[in-house]
């Protein structure tokens, strides 16, 4: 069962709920009164309050497991799966362990290029949902075989939009924009970017082919967020993948050097 | 389109409210968004009034408050008032201001039968 929904339910299920039955219904007496003399209640609540709660437990769940929970966020064709697949063979290599969710509108095409690349992945299809919720997140971390250390990413739908608003429980957001895109997408999409703390300026072996100014894409990128790291590279020929793959050890130590190197034993 | 699952948590906020506070239908809903929330007002609106039909806020109205954005200037320091995460400081026209405030996303007040 969920502990945070208590919706007693795995994957799959919506909590949008459905309303078969009428609920304007009629009264037999008269409401006559004028617009505004209804009763007037204070509500005070977040609309993401609720989004907000899973995003916690998956945040905490991570965490006590030692796992760093990265979002990673693009526009379509970015090349996300591309750099998870490069990844995964670079962290096998050295023996840490990585787990992928992925988000797509429909089909498991992209799980299947991950598992291909020797991880565990599964997948989340968002039918027509345009970004992945934490509540999802968390069901989906149930069918992984999680173990303390490690990576998760969590390949979000592809949209330089929605996704930005909904935490998912990750550590930090990562935004892959890729050079044949242009340069001034930061600016043009600032909320995702604001929202990132890692840029990956992806397909650099291009650069010789397009007209894109990276300095000039950079700049936008620290205009609308100061604080925002940036990696360079090229998940196709491997060029700069030392980098990030350096970016994700540290941020991993940072997260042990938080908490504490040794998970504490799992709750029963 | 966001706007329309986040139009459907107003709506599970409402009904809960509903089942808590007595009430069966609802006249308005006042709504708080932040200028720097990425939400748009018009997309709002439609998906409001989707996500409404069939609940006891089917015939409510929906007002919306638009809370300016606030941001610290790494420059000056400055605390300013924003309406994009493009905008400069007022005061020293620095760019790369620290966004800390206007992104909220409220449902404030009620007006219930």
């Amino acid at each position: 069962m969920c502990l945070t929904c208590g919706c007693g339910d795995a994957m799959d299920h919506e909590h949008g709920h459905e309303h078969g039955h009428e609920h304007g219904h009629e009264h037999g007496h008269e409401h006559g009164h004028e617009h505004g003399a209804g009763r007037l209640l204070r509500v005070e609540q977040d609309l993401l309050a609720g989004n907000a709660r899973h995003a916690t437990a998956v945040r905490q769940r991570l965490q006590r497991q030692r796992i760093l929970g990265l979002n990673l966020v693009s526009s379509p064709g970015s090349g996300k799966t591309t750099l998870l697949t490069r990844t995964i063979e670079r962290l096998n290599a050295a023996a840490q362990r990585c787990w992928v969710i992925e988000g797509d509108q429909q089909t498991s095409r992209d799980a299947e290029r991950i598992k291909a690349a020797g991880a565990e992945a599964i997948q989340i299809n968002t039918g027509k949902g345009c970004h992945l919720d934490a509540h999802g997140v968390g069901h989906a971390l149930d069918a992984l075989t999680l173990e303390a250390g490690g990576v998760l990413f969590i390949e979000n739908v592809g949209n330089l939009v929605c996704p930005a608003m909904f935490d998912l429980g990750e550590a930090h957001k990562v935004v892959i924009l890729s050079v044949t895109e242009g340069e001034d997408k930061p600016i043009k999409y600032p909320h995702m970017f604001a929202a990132s703390g890692l840029m990956i300026l992806n397909k650099i072996d291009l650069l010789p082919y397009v007209p894109f100014d990276v300095d000039a894409c950079v700049a936008h990128a620290k205009r609308v967020n100061p604080r925002i790291d940036v990696i360079e590279l090229s998940a196709h020929t491997g060029e700069g993948l030392d980098a990030w793959i350096s970016w994700l050890n540290r941020e991993r130590d940072a997260l042990s050097a938080l908490l504490g190197d040794e998970p504490p034993p799992p709750a029963v | 389109m966001h706007e329309l699952s986040l139009a459907m948590s107003l709506v599970e906020i409402i009904e809960a409210e509903a089942a808590r506070q007595d009430f069966h239908k609802v006249r308005s809903v006042l709504m708080e968004i932040g200028e720097l929330s990425c939400v748009e007002v018009e997309a709002m609106r439609l998906a409001f009034e989707v996500a409404v039909r069939g609940t006891v806020a089917e015939a409510a109205t929906l007002e919306i408050e638009i809370t300016p954005g606030a941001a610290r200037c790494p420059d000056c320091g400055h605390l300013a008032q924003i309406s994009s995460h493009l905008s400069p400081c007022p005061q020293c026209g620095a760019m790369g201001l620290i966004a800390c405030g206007g992104d909220q996303l409220r449902i404030k007040e009620l007006e219930v039968d």
